[in-house]
């Protein structure tokens, strides 16, 4: 237990602080017991296999690890050029890659409505030239989960690289090791427990998106309808279906994080 | 110089956000405490009502000088889940029978609802037509991109009870939460067609054309207003509720496309 071993040697936590902290955490729970204490629990197998809610799990499934592949594929070289590359104008795009971050979620699916769009800035020639279409699809609830989820990963990747020794890759490389090959044999495993993080915050952030996917994507079951719109649309109709939905996605958010936090965080 | 950048552009978000709240509030009168003497009354209306309300406040303010109307608009079944939640409104008006029929079942309601105006329903498109709609049957074409409200909302569960009465199993693309968001995406020609009201065509931008419903084929949407009990000024919004019932405002509602009860 690493927190008694913390305690002894740093002494009792001031009361304030305590006090406070408490605050905070009950700020957390309580929202989760108002959930708990709503969940219908006999009716819950029944409205957690009804056909609306199978098909939009399927689809925040796909979705969220596609988006976090995407992420990962795109999102780790950028977090490399935002550590390690020297470029003006850095500052700027540092903010830009963050900005989904703070950006109401709508906003950002306007931008991609607005870009990507059938009559869009880059979409209108993408679809007359390949007749691809993302709004309204698969690949819109994609696009708009990797928008709001990629941030997470970048801005993790980049403070482990940021964080990270380079005598230990100036090493390699005085040894003869080619650019590439320090980053996949000293960079990559040495930043891993921060990679996996990432990757997790950015899966779990792409799960629960809302806002951008039902602007940019619209809500269609079975097409575009996850489970963050399931329940959205539940409210409405079924209070006891939103609130089983909700509970599900509380419960697989956690364990995903718990495991994680278990094996890699620190 | 990153940091300083984020501030930058955090100050420069939350003072717009800041400014732009602050003049919506000034619109619809503020929700700072009134003085002693003036009454304050808080009216909740479908979205579809967001243009003609707005006037209609601004005209029974003036001819009450004493009487605050604060407006607060969203889909009919948000504004009934408010209520029967225990939000403090005092008139309700919504878009539909069903959900003001709730919100009397539930005790919410003081004296009897009143039918205060009716809509109909119209075909959005976006400007020029290019998909060539002409009517309900073409939202069983699957090539086009088909978009209707979600059903539990007023218009979402007329647009679904039209086409069934002609017998068309829409090919649908999108179900939107409200009526705006159906608009702005026909709006921007993302989506082929719609099913909106009347009265949103005709007061939305350039780029959306209304194709008629013929009388046959068309739902009527009935609009009632209450005053409800948990009511903080009741004699005010009974004031309000009467002048919405009154001729001065039937004609003002029929400027904006609305047909009298």
């Amino acid at each position: 237990m690493p927190f008694q071993q913390r305690s002894i040697t740093t002494g009792r936590s001031p009361i304030l602080l305590v006090v406070l902290g408490l605050t905070g955490l009950t700020f957390f729970v309580v929202p989760l017991l108002g959930l708990l204490w709503r969940v219908p629990w006999k009716r819950t197998p029944d409205l957690l296999t009804s056909q609306m809610v199978l098909d939009a799990l399927r689809l925040s499934v796909i979705a969220s690890l596609a988006a976090t592949a995407i992420s990962c594929v795109i999102g780790v070289p950028l977090a490399w050029l935002l550590a390690r590359a020297e470029f003006p104008g850095k500052a700027i795009v540092r903010s830009i890659v963050t900005l989904p971050l703070v950006l109401p979620p709508v906003v950002g699916g306007t931008a991609l409505l607005f870009a990507l769009g059938r009559r869009g800035l880059v979409g209108g020639p993408l679809n007359q030239v390949t007749g691809l279409l993302m709004p309204f699809s698969l690949w819109g609830v994609i696009l708009a989960a990797t928008f709001v989820a990629m941030p997470f990963l970048v801005i993790t990747v980049e403070g482990a690289l940021h964080n990270l020794d380079e005598k230990h890759e100036r090493a390699a490389a005085s040894l003869g090791a080619s650019r590439w090959m320090v980053i996949r044999r000293i960079t990559v495993p040495m930043i891993a427990p921060s990679l996996i993080a990432g990757l997790a915050l950015t899966w779990a952030r792409a799960f629960g998106e809302f806002g951008a996917t039902v602007t940019f994507a619209g809500n269609l079951q079975g097409r575009t309808q996850t489970l963050p719109l399931a329940v959205f649309v539940a409210l409405e109709s079924d209070r006891d279906a939103a609130v089983a939905i909700s509970m599900i996605m509380v419960f697989v958010s956690l364990i995903v994080l718990i495991a994680l936090r278990d094996r890699w965080w620190r | 110089m990153a940091k300083i950048w984020v501030v930058i552009g955090l100050v420069l978000l939350l003072s717009t956000a800041c400014s732009e709240s602050s003049s919506e509030y000034d619109s619809t009168g503020s929700f700072a405490p009134t003085p002693s003497g003036e009454d304050q009354v808080l009216v909740s209306a479908a979205t579809s009502l967001t243009a003609v309300f707005a006037e209609l406040s601004s005209e029974f303010e003036s001819a009450n000088p004493g009487i605050d109307v604060v407006l607060n608009f969203a889909g009919s079944t948000a504004l009934r889940e408010q209520i029967l939640e225990g939000a403090p409104i005092d008139v309700f008006a919504s878009a539909d029978r069903s959900n003001m029929q709730r919100a009397v079942e539930s005790g919410e309601v003081e004296g009897r609802p009143e039918i205060f105006a009716r809509n109909v329903l119209q075909i959005a498109v976006s400007a020029g037509n290019p998909a060539d709609v002409t009517g309900l049957d073409d939202f069983a074409r699957s090539e086009l991109l088909i978009g209707l409200c979600i059903s539990t909302v007023p218009c979402g569960e007329l647009a679904r009870e039209a086409l069934a009465k002609e017998g068309v199993t829409p090919s649908i693309d999108s179900v939107e939460p409200n009526v705006r968001a159906l608009l702005t995406k026909v709006e921007a020609g993302e989506l082929d067609a719609g099913i909106t009201y009347l009265t949103d065509v005709l007061f939305a931008s350039d780029a959306i054309e209304g194709i008629d419903l013929p009388s046959g084929q068309n739902v009527i949407a009935e609009y009632p207003i209450a005053v409800l009990t948990n009511a903080r000024s009741p004699a005010a919004a009974a004031m309000f509720m009467k002048f919405v019932l009154s001729g001065e405002a039937q004609s003002i509602l029929h400027e904006y496309g609305f047909i009298s009860p």
